[in-house]
């Protein structure tokens, strides 16, 4: 039925196409139809190509109107978050300028030299000068970008171990996380998938014998000390997945058979995070659409959406299969007292195992 | 000398030819004219199907969940109750990408244009071997049969993303379209890859070889040099996604690890040992970043031609013009990291791959503002072919800009992977080339199928398409720089994103749009091959070879003698002539100069 209606729909659609296209002919001169622009073809097109250029500014403008606030540049809750924030308002900077005028270039020439007949355009081949110009100043741009780039990129990079910094594991799998703390050592025990053993609850694969795992803490949320340097230490036990922690500017792929890395100082408290006027004002704004989202639940007699409070996450953000989409853990970050209080709390991996 | 012996033989030979029948005319023919139109119909249909599963899955991000008559007719058992199996969405995902990327804008593309024009352009017969391209287009016909065929088998096609990383590609158990479906994908894409390099290599000493007398490499029109060019990168790097899928291929089917190791799934261990995901990523990225150029430069080349033609002016900078192509192509073979940047590759090489990456931004600036001043005290003839080569500048200028923001690894961190992505490289590479590809097909319908396209048609084509285009991806950056991940089945589970929703719904409303517009194009395209107005035979008043050519398809293009070339490709309004266009077959006047371009 389905199939036949489409069908039906389209047959309607030529047909209207068709009697378009008579239309447009009826209305052209007889020997004006040989499907060539003329002069009124130019300058109708020449006008729409202003229009067009009013368009890509007003979306341009329209969109950093209504989604301009971007949580990823600004906000951020990283020691480094704001390098790379500064190098985006840069760019950003740079690529809108030269959006603006190329795009005015490209859409007032097209306007303003349509095509007329007997108009004869310009023979201009070459010119050495101008294709130094633009040759020179991309070159120049981009040295200043690279450099600022590239040190950044460093900057992030490279941990530096004699900061102490706090060792976690994260530990990917379809389709959840685990956070592994290395405990009182500091020092993560081994770990192999191979050594996985379901029915003693050692589910990361981690070295029973080895004396530095004794210690470890598994958890399914991720708790992270304010201002101390966090180094994660990224396995997977089963497809590519990509630990994503977007307000603290962090990304790095988990890859079975190899441990990747990535550290970062967290600078913002959970708590801080939620009290400050942008991150209200965004979740007031959430929670109004959770509110009218719930209203047909509501009707049916549904439970209603949880009202929504602001929680740093991480996400999986490399296909991994089809709970790809709901692949997520909690990030808190708290003061140090009520970390070490948290800590203590959970259980050390010896104590977790079932004999 | 000799050449000009060859020249003769060849038309005695053209003479008395065996008479054709049907199959050999339309169907196995070894005629570049069919055979190029042969690729443009595959491509086609193999576009439409692709454009249809990314409306299906535009729907399913802007309303998710929601059961939609339309799941339900074309999805069947994927869409129970006519709401979309999160499976068959990675599905869709995985399928749009490789039949848009490999299908439509490097086959339909190039495979339409390099064959319709490197001969008649270049003042050739036809193809340096007829039989290697009629191979070639066979194989991509089986290539493509066998894409559309993996949509049916049982648990699913390919469904591990256009990119087919291991382990979640090589693992039947990791999803159910890694079984069967990524089988069939493997073998499709390895034929595919036979039929490009075929096509490559015939493109390539065709080029090199059969060049009409006085066509000397500097008055090849820009068109020739684009498609010489993607031969060549194609020629360098399909090899090694070829080596990829084989050795994925044993992974998969024969135990080998070279892409696996260390792997627990669903209650075992499994065998593989010391093999590495990274290194896949590595082949992988060697073809798929070169990819995009072989995607680009062939549109590039065609813009520029339209865009000369219908400015009635030379190209600007012609010279500069085959530099960049030059550079972006010995480039495009030394960035293939900048995908890589969060990998786990080493810091260091990411740090290199930023450097190289970025540089290409120079050659396509450079590219840009050649165009631009192309149009500059022009007297620009609005064709629809026109329009679209200026939406493809325009098009190539925003989502080109994003690059050096994703080419820049310490930014990529936290916009990989998200819709920034999606909108860069559909701007950059897919609506871009898709623009090159209409704006050739609307400039060279007359010279393909001896008919006029309907212009008003045209127009309304283009200027709805290019509004829509920009409608989705233009917002589609914002959401990605607020972290929406891309290749989510939903985002309901993200309460942090429901102030995105009512964006989604945007971006698939003019998705919606530009996608049903497409109607018009194809209308006018299948109805103007009976129906369409008889073309002249030089309908835009262009200068190079191809418009010599009789109207009417012939082996062997020319009746007679194959014209000779006497000057460069763009001499449109060139003073001291009367009329604004002067062939390259026209010999030089009295006193006149070759411009020293």
């Amino acid at each position: 039925m389905t199939a036949l209606l489409t069908i039906i729909v389209l047959v309607f659609i030529l047909i209207a196409i068709w009697q378009m296209v008579k239309i447009f002919d009826l209305a052209q001169a007889k020997n004006e139809n040989s499907q060539v622009a003329t002069d009124k073809d130019n300058t109708l097109n020449a006008y729409l190509m202003m229009g067009f250029l009013a368009f890509i500014y007003i979306i341009t403008i329209v969109c950093l109107v209504k989604w301009g606030d971007l949580p990823l540049m600004s906000n951020s809750a990283s020691a480094h978050g704001p390098t790379i924030d500064n190098l985006m308002v840069i760019s950003m900077v740079i690529i809108f300028f030269v959006q603006t005028v190329t795009q005015f270039l490209l859409h007032y020439f097209a306007f303003k030299y349509k095509g007329e007949k007997g108009k004869k355009a310009l023979f201009f081949a070459d010119n050495n000068k101008l294709e130094a110009i633009w040759t020179i100043i991309p070159v120049i741009v981009l040295a200043g970008l690279i450099i600022y780039g590239l040190n950044t990129w460093i900057n992030i990079m490279g941990v530096d171990e004699s900061d102490d910094p706090l060792v976690v594991e994260l530990y990917a799998q379809q389709f959840n996380w685990k956070a592994r703390y290395a405990g009182a050592d500091n020092t993560l025990g081994k770990a192999n998938v191979r050594l996985i053993d379901i029915d003693r609850a050692n589910i990361l694969g981690i070295d029973e014998a080895d004396p530095n795992a004794q210690d470890d803490v598994i958890t399914t949320e991720l708790h992270l000390p304010v201002g101390k340097p966090v180094l994660f230490k990224m396995r997977s036990q089963d497809v590519l997945h990509s630990a994503y922690m977007p307000h603290f500017r962090a990304q790095m792929n988990c890859v079975p058979g190899m441990i990747t890395q990535f550290g970062f100082t967290p600078t913002v408290t959970t708590a801080e995070m939620r009290e400050t006027p942008q991150m209200q004002e965004k979740v007031k704004r959430i929670n109004n659409i959770r509110v009218e989202n719930s209203k047909p639940l509501l009707a049916k007699g549904e439970e209603p959406l949880e009202s929504y409070e602001f929680d740093y996450i991480l996400l999986c953000n490399k296909i991994c299969g089809k709970s790809h989409y709901n692949m997520q853990m909690k990030i808190v970050v708290e003061t140090q007292e009520e970390y070490n209080a948290w800590i203590k709390e959970q259980k050390a991996f010896k104590n977790s195992l079932i004999n | 000398m000799s050449a000009h012996a060859d020249t003769h033989a060849h038309e005695d030979d053209h003479g008395h030819h065996h008479k054709e029948t049907f199959v050999t005319k339309y169907i196995f023919s070894q005629d570049h004219k069919m055979i190029a139109k042969q690729y443009l119909v595959t491509g086609t249909i193999m576009g439409v199907i692709g454009v249809l599963m990314s409306m299906m899955f535009r729907m399913q991000i802007a309303w998710p969940e929601e059961p939609n008559v339309l799941f339900e007719a074309l999805l069947g058992k994927w869409a129970p109750d006519g709401v979309m199996d999160a499976d068959i969405y990675l599905a869709l995902v995985t399928i749009h990408g490789t039949i848009m990327v490999f299908f439509v804008l490097t086959a339909g593309l190039s495979g339409t244009f390099s064959n319709l024009l490197i001969p008649l352009q270049i003042g050739a017969r036809d193809m340096a071997s007829g039989f290697l391209n009629m191979v070639s287009y066979w194989l991509f016909f089986l290539s493509s049969v066998i894409m559309v065929i993996s949509l049916f088998v049982e648990a699913g096609p390919a469904a591990a993303g256009w990119t087919i990383y291991p382990p979640l590609s090589a693992l039947p158990m990791a999803q159910g379209g890694s079984g069967m479906g990524m089988t069939l994908w493997l073998v499709s894409m390895a034929i595919f890859i036979a039929s490009s390099l075929l096509g490559s290599l015939n493109y390539i000493v065709t080029v090199i070889n059969l060049r009409t007398k006085g066509m000397s490499m500097t008055r090849l029109p820009l068109t020739i040099w684009a498609f010489f060019i993607t031969a060549v990168i194609g020629v360098i790097s399909f090899p090694v996604l070829l080596s990829a899928a084989l050795l994925l291929i044993m992974d998969r089917s024969f135990g080998t690890s070279f892409f696996l190791s260390d792997i627990f799934i669903q209650g075992e261990v499994l065998h593989y040992q010391g093999g590495s995901p990274v290194l896949f990523e590595h082949l992988f990225w060697f073809l798929g970043h070169p990819e995009v150029y072989i995607v680009i430069l062939p549109a590039m080349g065609l813009v520029s031609e339209i865009m000369a033609s219908n400015s009635r002016k030379p190209i600007f900078g012609y010279r500069a013009m085959i530099a960049s192509i030059l550079a972006i192509a010995f480039l495009s073979t030394i960035v293939w990291g900048h995908h890589m940047f969060v990998s786990g590759m080493n810091p260091f090489l990411g740090s290199v791959f930023t450097f190289t990456t970025l540089l290409i931004a120079i050659p396509s600036a450079v590219k840009a503002f050649n165009w631009i001043t192309t149009l500059w005290k022009g007297n620009l003839q609005m064709n629809p072919a026109m329009l679209f080569s200026i939406g493809f500048v325009s098009t190539f200028i925003t989502g080109g800009l994003t690059g050096i923001i994703l080419g820049d690894s310490a930014l990529d961190i936290n916009v990989h992977d998200t819709y920034f992505v999606v909108a860069h490289f559909h701007l950059v590479m897919g609506i871009s080339a898709l623009y090159g590809m209409f704006a050739g097909i609307y400039h060279w319908y007359p010279k393909m199928f001896g008919k006029m396209l309907n212009k008003n048609l045209g127009y309304i084509h283009f200027w709805i398409t290019a509004v829509c285009a920009y409608g989705v991806f233009f917002p589609m950056h914002f959401i990605g720089m607020a972290g929406l991940p891309r290749r989510y089945y939903t985002n309901s589970n993200f309460p942090l994103f429901d102030d995105l929703a009512n964006v989604n719904v945007i971006i698939t409303i003019f998705a919606l749009i530009g996608g049903a517009v497409q109607i018009v194009y194809l209308y006018n395209f299948f109805s103007s091959i009976f129906f369409g107005k008889k073309a002249t035979q030089n309908p835009w008043k262009s200068t190079t070879l191809e418009w010599t050519a009789p109207v009417e398809h012939m082996h062997g293009n020319w009746p007679g003698e194959i014209p000779h070339v006497y000057r460069w490709a763009y001499d449109y309004s060139k003073p001291g002539h009367d009329v604004d266009f002067v062939p390259q077959n026209i010999p030089l006047k009295d006193g006149e100069e070759e411009l020293q371009h």
